[in-house]
């Protein structure tokens, strides 16, 4: 058991990625939103892989877990690695994390960036993800940085958002210097 | 939320984003999608300046394509121009194109860092999270090299915001990470440390982690972090719900923060102090308690947050594994979970209980729940559940509940989901052999496995048990007996034929008096299978078949006939007729007494690691797994073989390289037949009767030999069996077989050495046509080392009985390097050709010139040599107790001069010494 019961010490352990290529492997790998259709709708990869690999990681992920029936279980082991995912609606949102990872927690962390684009858009659905994708990246990043939860309180991920928005004004063209 | 805020106005791009959905078919959505790049793509390159909207919109657009699935492969320029605008939204656009596109693309990463040095020096927060973010997002080698000490810096100044610290302490572990060395440690780290004690609970949260990561690289820099986490956690989890306000989730007080506390506390062992200690025992025992209390809501996400706390706190106990209550507890409270409702609860509690169950504390407790696993392992239905019940089992298991949880494994893998049933499979087997206290359980078991799921079981498996029945002479005639049975079975799985093959080969004998089993009824029911098998199971029952001509002469012509049939002889491949055509000849020509010694029985074979648990091990990865020192188990039955067991593990010869050598080197030897009577003893011959992967040329195979008498090796094997004896002296021998011994003296002056080889006669004949070369691989010939002036005395041609000759060789050291030339003999000795291959020990070490300096020079020098290409360090338990006058030895053969009174501590040893090449001289600074 212990903090870290990877090949190397501190920082993570070695996967071999799909082209036989040592990767240094973080906490969270990676967050992927995926429509029932296998359409993907918002992926954040928190590991270095080739445009290649995701691809393939993507492909075999998302069949997986399409496949699931709906009272199984949230968590899967998938290679080296665990899978939390939970449906929302028309979505699915899958997180890898790493071995001695917390589940639970990385199930809430989907609920609460759910939550936040929830409150975001008003009652979120899949077009306002698919239509407003530049958003969606934006509130992931203010929430997870790095594959770690960054700012857990709803209200202070907004509050950075709103004032982010607070800076575009496309319509005002005279409007150059950032307010805040 | 502001209305504007969802399009923000790029009208293009939803457009656009429209259209893709309204395609109909595939093909529409690619000719729309490239009807859109080439729109880009002429717009990009058209004479008019696009505007920073205009840009940011056919950015945007770019990245919509590229997440649809579609190569991008320009725009990347206008991307980053994006950077520098001044209006947020388009900066925001091209560091999210750059974050998601950007794979350390190497033209463009200069202008990328210099968009972020801007915004990072701007003082504006909401730039600098931007770029902070991208670094954290894309975080590459050149990225770490441009930051890494500025990022720091903006982390523990006072007058950044708290978003700002946030983000640049995620950011710096996200570095931290991909280039741990590029992070340097400093004055900071302290400061760091105390953001665990900030009022703002998010840049608690996000400074956790970093702590966490860089606690994991060093440990004792982080050190007062231990009490700070126990503080912060204890607050945490006395609080009242509402105490923490936003940082409450569903009733939960800052669920995250105290995982992450948890986690961090996970780096260490328990606390030293016994008041901190007692604090956070107390901690722990509080959130054991809530786990009891009433929920305060309904609602999933409550229950969560608080099992997640519940389930890292009980990750901490088992990391202590000190508190003996606590762990007990931590026990109850999975059972409970065990039949939750909740699939996610019970699948969590599984995985848990597996920890747990390897802590001798808790070992018992857990054992309590079998009935309830073994339940669960008939019941869930969900198949990664059924896996966790697998690993608990397994995990559990000792000698006293073996037999019954064998039996339920065995019983669920009839119905198992294929996806698990290789792994089921090994697992089976690592545990019938760990507990087998009579090993005709373990037999049975085995055979049940390939009854049951023969597909599954692995070459490992089926090794291993013949390794073991070969090595333990109580289990031979049972085993025997019950493959014979088992063999009677009108479909019964290859493997079974590969098992029943070689035991019967080996063991037929002692079943052979029973008129039942006769030798005529063995073979007939071996061979009755043979055409059903492949290849490779073929040519191992040949060889029991000649195994049988030497057990029972009565069958001799039986078999005789069936290898001269057609089918045999003439086999179209070429590895069954070749064994067909040796095996015939052999019985043939060679008298009784050759014909036992060659086909004598087995000896046993070595101990060593079993083959099955590494390949679990290869399987799972590290994890739930019973300590390795554990499952080592000696199948010999024998205590005193500890040690010898000891070594062997270490080496990593697999089980599979013994049973089927590929490339084994040949025995050095003169005679043909002898060869094969020489090596009886120490190694196995039938090893190479076996050799299935030899091709029949490369002459491995010692029947080759009886027919022809002189062959050609294709490749030899480097010895390098002594060459790190001579890291630290020049003299000594440096090969030796029966034949020939190679004794080395050297001396070496600044880039120059001279080798003198010497070269020892042991026989009592003459070795014809003797050679010598040296070879270099073409790293190293190229541009580092060169041998020159090879001198081969001429009587070297021949040179006879007892006699010693002697050659120069000249080296000179061109530049650094690490590989070692090679001496290549040949000579011909009765008639066969000698190949021996040698390791030279030429190491960079050689060109040491000793330098002595005082302990302000030394000193000075090292603190000189900071850059981390410029230092290596290097921890290792010492094999021997340390001897003061061994290691001075050492270290002066090693070749620098040895540094008295220099380092402060006595007990350090401290050296100097420059390395010559002909290019350049490096010193070298050495403290051990």
């Amino acid at each position: 058991m212990g903090g870290t019961s990877g090949l190397v010490k501190g920082g993570g352990r070695w996967l071999i990625s799909p082209e036989g290529n040592a990767v240094l492997i973080f906490k969270m790998q990676f967050m992927l939103l995926f429509s029932r259709q296998g359409k993907l709708r918002l992926q954040k990869w928190y590991v270095p892989l080739s445009d290649k690999e995701k691809k393939k990681i993507t492909r075999e992920l998302v069949q997986t877990v399409l496949a699931r029936k709906p009272k199984m279980c949230s968590f899967l082991e998938w290679r080296d690695l665990k899978i939390v995912y939970k449906r929302y609606a028309s979505l699915y949102f899958c997180c890898a994390i790493e071995d001695q990872d917390n589940e639970l927690i990385t199930l809430e962390i989907i609920h609460r960036y759910v939550e936040l684009l929830d409150k975001y858009f008003g009652s979120v659905c899949e077009l306002d993800i698919i239509f407003n994708f530049e958003k969606a990246y934006f509130i992931l990043d203010e929430f997870l940085l790095g594959g770690e939860a960054q700012e857990t309180s709803k209200k202070n991920v907004l509050k950075a958002i709103e004032q982010a928005d607070l800076l575009q004004e496309p319509r005002h063209e005279y409007f150059n210097v950032p307010v805040y | 939320m502001p209305a504007v805020s969802k399009g923000d106005g790029m009208r293009g791009l939803a457009v656009f984003i429209s259209d893709i959905r309204n395609c109909k078919s595939k093909e529409a959505e690619v000719k729309r999608i490239n009807k859109e790049l080439a729109n880009i793509r002429s717009k990009f390159k058209g004479d008019k300046a696009l505007d920073g909207y205009s840009k940011k919109k056919y950015v945007c657009k770019l990245l919509f394509i590229f997440l649809l699935g579609h190569d991008i492969d320009f725009g990347h320029m206008e991307a980053v121009n994006l950077l520098s605008s001044n209006k947020y939204t388009e900066k925001q656009i091209g560091y999210l194109f750059i974050s998601v596109l950007v794979n350390s693309n190497s033209d463009l990463i200069r202008l990328i860092n210099n968009g972020i040095k801007n915004d990072l020096a701007s003082r504006n927060p909401t730039f600098m999270n931007l770029a902070l973010h991208c670094i954290a997002n894309v975080g590459s080698r050149e990225m770490a090299e441009a930051f890494a000490s500025e990022i720091p810096r903006i982390l523990v100044a006072g007058d950044t915001m708290d978003s700002v610290k946030q983000s640049a302490a995620l950011c710096l572990l996200r570095l931290n990470r991909t280039s741990p060395d590029l992070v340097p440690m400093g004055e900071w780290t302290a400061r760091v440390v105390h953001l665990l004690n900030d009022q703002h609970l998010g840049v608690v949260t996000a400074a956790t982690s970093l702590i966490t990561t860089l606690a994991q690289k060093s440990p004792d820099d982080f050190k007062t972090s231990i009490s700070l986490a126990v503080a912060r956690l204890s607050r945490i989890v006395t609080s009242a719900s509402i105490d923490l306000q936003d940082y409450t989730y569903y009733f939960v007080a800052a669920p995250w923060l105290s995982v992450k506390l948890l986690r961090l506390l996970q780096c260490y062992p328990p606390p030293e102090d016994a008041a901190l200690r007692s604090r956070l025992t107390e901690c722990l025992e509080t959130i054991l308690n809530k786990a009891q209390e009433p929920p305060k809501s309904k609602k999933v996400q409550h229950s969560n947050a608080k099992n997640a706390v519940l389930f890292e706190a009980i990750s901490l106990i088992i990391h202590h594994d000190s508190e003996p209550t606590l762990l007990v507890r931590a026990c109850n409270q999975l059972g409970q979970f065990l039949q939750h409702r909740e699939t996610n609860l019970r699948y969590l509690a599984l995985e848990s209980m597996c920890t747990l169950a390897s802590s001798e504390f808790s070992h018992e407790a857990v054992k309590t729940h079998i009935e309830t696993v073994i339940n669960a392992l008939k019941t869930e239905r969900d198949v990664s559940v059924r896996q966790r019940a697998v690993d608990l089992l397994y995990a559990m298991c000792d000698r006293s509940n073996a037999k019954q949880i064998v039996a339920e494994m065995l019983s669920y893998l009839e119905t198992a989901d294929y996806s698990i049933r290789e792994e089921i499979v090994l697992k089976v087997a690592i545990l019938a052999e760990k507990y087998a206290v009579d090993y005709t359980w373990y037999v049975d078991t085995i055979l049940n496995l390939i009854r049951i799921a023969g597909d599954y079981v692995s070459e490992e498996v089926w090794y291993r048990v013949i390794q073991i029945v070969i090595n333990r002479d109580d289990v031979q005639g049972y085993a025997a007996k019950t493959v014979f049975e088992a063999l009677q079975a009108p479909a019964c799985h290859e493997n079974l034929v590969k098992v029943g093959g070689y035991i019967l080969g080996e063991f037929g004998n002692l079943i052979a008096g029973d008129s039942r089993s006769s030798p005529l009824v063995q073979f007939n029911l071996l061979h009755s299978k043979f055409h059903l098998c492949s290849v490779p199971t073929r040519a191992l029952l040949l060889s029991a078949y000649i195994k049988f001509i030497n057990l029972f002469p009565e069958v001799k012509a039986t078999i005789q006939e069936v290898l001269r049939s057609d089918s045999q002889l003439r086999n179209a491949d070429v590895e069954l007729q070749q064994r067909a055509v040796e095996y015939l000849r052999l019985s043939c020509i060679a008298s009784t007494d050759i014909l036992a010694t060659v086909l004598e029985e087995m000896p046993p074979f070595p101990e060593r690691e079993s083959s099955i648990l590494a390949k679990l091990k290869r399987k799972k990865g590290p994890g739930n797994l019973p300590d390795i020192d554990d499952a080592r188990r000696n199948v010999n039955g024998n205590t005193e073989h500890t040690e010898k067991t000891e070594t062997t593990n270490k080496s990593s010869f697999s089980l599979v390289a013994d049973l089927l050598p590929i490339n084994r080197p040949r025995p050095a030897s003169s005679s043909p037949i002898m060869l094969s009577a020489g090596t009886m003893g120490s190694t196995p011959s039938f090893t190479d009767l076996l050799n299935l992967n030899s091709t029949p040329t490369a002459g491995a195979s010692l029947l080759v030999d009886v027919f022809s008498d002189s062959s050609t090796l294709a490749s030899v094997e480097v010895s390098d069996e002594n060459f790190p004896r001579f890291v630290c002296k020049n003299n000594g021998v440096i090969f030796e077989n029966q034949l020939l011994q190679i004794g080395l003296k050297s001396e070496y002056r600044q880039n120059l050495g001279r080798m003198y080889v010497f070269y020892g006669n042991k026989t009592s004949t003459q070795f014809l046509s003797f050679s010598s070369s040296v070879t270099c691989s073409d790293t190293l010939k190229n541009h580092i080392l060169s041998t020159s002036h090879l001198i081969v005395p001429s009587q070297l041609l021949h040179f006879s009985c007892g006699a010693q000759v002697q050659q120069i060789l000249n080296i000179e050291c061109v530049s650094d390097f690490t590989d070692a030339p090679v001496l290549n003999v040949q000579f011909r000795y009765g008639g066969t050709l000698q190949n021996i291959a040698v390791k030279l020990p030429v190491m960079l070490n050689k060109f040491f010139q000793p330098t002595e300096m005082t302990s302000q020079d030394f000193f000075q020098r090292w603190k000189q040599l900071g850059a981390p290409q410029q230092e290596v360090q290097k921890i290792f338990k010492a094999k021997h107790p340390m001897d003061t006058d061994v290691t001075k030895a050492k270290i002066l053969g090693f070749g620098v001069a040895l540094l008295d009174r220099v380092d402060p501590n006595a007990e350090n040893f401290v050296g100097a010494g420059v390395i010559h090449s002909k290019n350049t001289q490096v010193g070298c600074l050495l403290r051990l």
